[in-house]
């Protein structure tokens, strides 16, 4: 038994079809359970009002958004290093999931920064380098469409997803490289005390949690119908041929 | 490599090689903006450094699809893969060939332009310094760019789409060096910005294109 059997199509079907309804629930109970405790059991702040209660969206898909392109790095370097198709499947699948977090980040962040920082938008490298996150999933997809052969499409992907994490990277790391902007630094750790109130923090986990079962859930089922498409596809071609 | 190096710019300056064009691009934009934004001295003092880069970024951007595609579609480009050099080096060399007939250029002509949009005297030194330092930078990110894109009929867009979020960088610290010292300040740490990203791309992405020019050619 290793992890090297899932890279077998037959066994990772099996295997995500039994485990996406239990992944399924778990996110929404983690999602319902951390969203209503924290917009509707937590006081607002003092300074901010309600505004702060944006956090439980803001907070963890911006996470997600990052820790979505490091997991395509993993699955690119498996299938460069190892030709597994499923794990090229999964970064495919996660690529328009990425997009989407990276897109509730940005609209999230500006919804709030509007009262806050009396602006939509600012040129601050943490939303720039974000911006640019943005950008860098536009071109994974696009070139995923654009390449006809699927394992050369593959392997380029890969390639770009590689120099991709750079820039993912320092989105993650960006407030920490520079510390002029608006976007204030970490709001949790695990080592240090928290950054912010347990008030917010504990209903924020609960959502963070949430939201990565929800990548988790959204990332099986998109591959489900890669592969599905994958074997259509060949089936199709299979019968033109007979 | 050295002939490799002298093939392709013998190609680029013949007639049809493209070499000029993008020249022509620079030049262009640079007589647009203030036809566009109004000719107030202030307003062109204070934008030219960040027209200029722009300018310059989209002149390289323009002659890219033709690095690879032209090889690639004349077969050329398979006798370079089983050639004794290794990959890398051709990618190297033919980024080190555009950047001859486009980075190097628009550096030597950038301070006319400079005057065409009232930049600072002050600046001109650092415009120069910014671009022949910034420059091979956007040469060896276009090649991996079109190194993805060389197999596909119509890459153009998708290239821009690719190059220009990785271009991104180069140009917040290339407008900050000449923006710097057109105003007589220190413009130290941004220019080590700039270099250290160009040397970082330089060391490090023909290994990338490489890796997509075999895997297209496959």
């Amino acid at each position: 038994m290793s992890i090297w059997e899932y890279a077998n199509p037959k066994k990772f079907m099996q295997t995500s079809a039994w485990a996406l309804p239990w992944v399924t629930g778990l996110a929404v109970v983690l999602l319902a359970g951390g969203l209503i405790w924290g917009f509707f059991l937590t006081p607002d702040d003092f300074k901010q009002g309600s505004t702060v209660k944006i956090i439980y969206l803001h907070v963890p898909s911006a996470m997600m958004a990052v820790t979505a392109w490091f997991m395509m790095l993993a699955g690119s370097l498996i299938w460069l290093i190892r030709r597994h198709h499923v794990s090229a499947l999964t970064a495919k699948a996660a690529g328009p999931v990425g997009l989407t977090f990276t897109l509730i980040g940005l609209v999230t962040g500006a919804i709030w920064g509007q009262p806050m920082w009396g602006t939509w938008w600012a040129w601050d490298p943490r939303l720039t380098s974000f911006l640019i996150l943005g950008l860098f999933y536009l071109g994974y997809i696009a070139l995923w469409e654009a390449i006809e052969d699927p394992d050369t499409a593959a392997d380029l992907t890969s390639v770009l997803c590689i120099v991709g994490s750079v820039f993912a990277f320092m989105s993650r790391y960006a407030v920490m490289f520079w510390n002029q902007g608006l976007h204030q630094g970490a709001s949790l750790s695990i080592d240090k005390e928290e950054h912010v109130s347990n008030v917010y923090a504990f209903p924020l986990w609960t959502c963070i949690a949430g939201f990565v079962l929800l990548f988790v859930t959204l990332v099986l089922l998109r591959t489900r119908t890669e592969i599905r498409a994958r074997r259509m596809k060949s089936l199709l071609a299979r019968e033109r041929v007979a | 490599m050295i002939a490799l190096l002298l093939r392709d710019l013998r190609l680029a300056m013949r007639a049809g090689g493209g070499f000029g064009l993008g020249l022509a691009f620079f030049l262009m934009v640079t007589v647009l903006v203030p036809l566009g934004v109004g000719p107030e001295f202030e307003v062109l003092r204070r934008i030219a450094p960040g027209i200029l880069w722009v300018g310059a970024l989209l002149a390289c951007l323009l002659t890219l699809d033709r690095l690879f595609a032209l090889d690639f579609e004349d077969g050329s480009l398979e006798v370079l893969a089983t050639a004794p050099i290794p990959m890398e080096g051709v990618v190297a060399v033919k980024s080190l060939a555009h950047w001859v007939v486009t980075g190097l250029p628009l550096t030597l002509i950038a301070p006319g332009l400079g005057v065409l949009m009232s930049l600072a005297p002050e600046g001109y030194l650092w415009l120069v310094v910014a671009l022949a330092v910034g420059t091979p930078a956007l040469s060896v990110i276009g090649a991996f760019g079109a190194a993805l894109t060389v197999g596909l009929k119509r890459g153009g867009l998708l290239l821009s789409l690719l190059v220009l979020p990785m271009y991104v960088p180069t140009l917040i610290f290339g407008t900050d060096v000449v923006t710097r010292g057109a105003r007589g300040l220190d413009p130290g740490t941004p220019l080590l910005f700039l270099a250290g990203i160009t040397l970082g791309a330089v060391a490090l992405l023909p290994f990338a294109a490489a890796a997509a020019i075999r895997a297209n050619l496959k």
